[in-house]
């Protein structure tokens, strides 16, 4: 299991992360990040890609 | 060409976010052996659009905007506050400004732009932003009441204007264009961002230059072309970039504009040779992207260092293989769709595509109010290749997909 934590204070809501990782994370009719806080093994690259595209840096993996 | 030597390291020159996903795509892809990253400053990776935006208005400090490390790259050795000065491909060596020569495996170019200064004489008070140490000078003198001039109407001349209003400044944007932002977002935006910047408090200076900065030691004001004066204690050149290849000159790469890559990130030359064992990365990079068409561009936009970074990781690991992986990897679609987003004020834009394709006939707006949010298209040939939010993103999404899928 991965586990994921977003900076919600820096998030910016760019929504880049979303096309990386959409099993985790989504932006709502608000336009604003919603993200699943863990994923299974599997999706690691995706989320490490998520993690890379995040304009604000905000998201990280917590190992 | 002789042949490099298999134990040399794969050299990165460029310490920047391109050089760094390269290095990480290279360790992904499976490559064990060295890696050397030779940088010019002394600051690991960091990123960089905060400089002008959250970070200038508040502390500007390397932990606020560093890359994390990932446990990959432990063994990745980092070479920093070192410049290169010249390459010798058949020789497969580099040449750096401490005077070592150092040979390399691999060749991965990253060494992208630097801030282009206007041509007048050096004086206290003159800036540009393209470095953390840049940042740092322009935020001590960033007080309350100071007078700014901003010379440049681009993205980074007004997000550093609306960050200067925050910081209590009165500010000034001198440009020679129309409208700010004219040449990314075309007339109709730009019109209407000129309004909401006025609104803010900033005043534009539009179709004039520079002609003089003046004071005796420190900048006192600033004379513009059509003979008007404005007093300051700032001025912010935003004036472009210039790519830093002079280290390549003298090679038989392609340096027309930037350098010259295909779409595996492999170097070409002057007479079209593929260079397998030389890679192009991040602002620097000319490239063809098929999302769009068969032309090599460069492309400014904050996510094609870590998208081309991963490309050319991914290929020089297999070509390093040699594990007959190659030919499929470098065949692997790559057509990375552009993407930026800046903030100024209450001001937020995000786009997808190449919006600078566009003439301004071709740009409307596709969904909203341009006054309030909107979204705006921008097509060529009837094929949308580009899309604008202001203050809008989910609204984005479907015509992001649009682009990718060719525009129709």
């Amino acid at each position: 299991m991965i586990k994921i934590e977003v900076d919600m204070n820096q998030c910016q809501h760019y929504g880049q992360c979303v096309f990386e990782a959409p099993d985790n994370f989504t932006l709502n009719d608000d336009d604003k990040l919603e993200y699943v806080a863990e994923a299974p093994d599997s999706e690691r690259d995706n989320i490490e890609a998520a993690v890379d595209v995040c304009p604000m840096q905000a998201i990280r993996i917590v190992e | 060409m002789p042949e490099a030597n298999p134990a040399a390291p794969v050299v990165i020159v460029g310490a920047a976010m391109g050089g760094l996903r390269a290095a990480e795509s290279l360790r992904r892809s499976g490559y064990t052996g060295a890696i050397r990253v030779v940088g010019e400053e002394l600051h690991a990776p960091y990123n960089r659009p905060p400089l002008s935006k959250e970070v200038l208005a508040s502390d500007v400090t390397h932990e606020a905007v560093a890359f994390p490390s990932r446990a990959e790259m432990g063994d990745v050795e980092w070479m920093l506050g070192v410049r290169a000065t010249a390459v010798d491909l058949a020789a497969h060596t580099l040449t750096t400004d401490d005077g070592s020569v150092q040979e390399w495996r691999a060749l991965v170019i990253a060494t992208g732009l630097r801030a282009r200064r206007l041509d007048f004489a050096p004086i206290a008070g003159r800036h540009v932003v393209r470095s953390l140490d840049d940042a740092m000078a322009l935020r001590a003198e960033l007080t309350e009441g100071a007078r700014v001039v901003v010379v440049g109407s681009g993205f980074l001349g007004c997000e550093l204007s609306a960050t200067a209003r925050k910081l209590g400044c009165s500010v000034s944007i001198v440009t020679p264009s129309a409208e700010p932002m004219m040449r990314p977002l075309g007339d109709l935006v730009a019109k209407e961002m000129r309004r909401r910047l006025t609104d803010e408090g900033v005043e534009i200076f539009s179709g004039v230059n520079v002609a003089a900065i003046t004071g005796e030691t420190a900048v006192e004001s600033v004379e513009l072309s059509d003979g008007h004066v404005i007093e300051a204690d700032v001025v912010i050149e935003s004036v472009g970039s210039h790519c830093n290849i002079e280290w390549l000159e003298g090679t038989p790469l392609d340096l027309s504009d930037g350098v010259l890559a295909d779409n595996a990130m492999r170097a070409v030359t002057t007479d079209g040779t593929v260079l397998d064992d030389v890679y192009v990365v991040g602002d620097i990079a000319r490239f063809p992207n098929p999302m769009f068409d068969d032309v090599a561009r460069r492309i400014e936009h904050w996510n094609i260092p870590t998208d081309t970074g991963k490309r050319a990781g991914a290929v020089l690991a297999a070509h390093l293989a040699d594990d007959g992986s190659f030919a499929d990897v470098v065949a692997k679609p790559f057509a990375p769709m552009p993407s930026f987003w800046s903030n100024q004020f209450e001001i937020k834009l995000q786009a997808y595509g190449l919006l600078g394709l566009v003439s301004d006939d071709d740009i409307r707006v596709l969904e909203g109010d341009l006054t309030d949010q909107a979204a705006v298209g921008y097509y060529r040939d009837d094929r949308l290749v580009g899309v604008l939010g202001i203050g809008m993103k989910a609204a984005l999404l479907p015509y992001r997909k649009q682009i990718a899928q060719g525009g129709e």
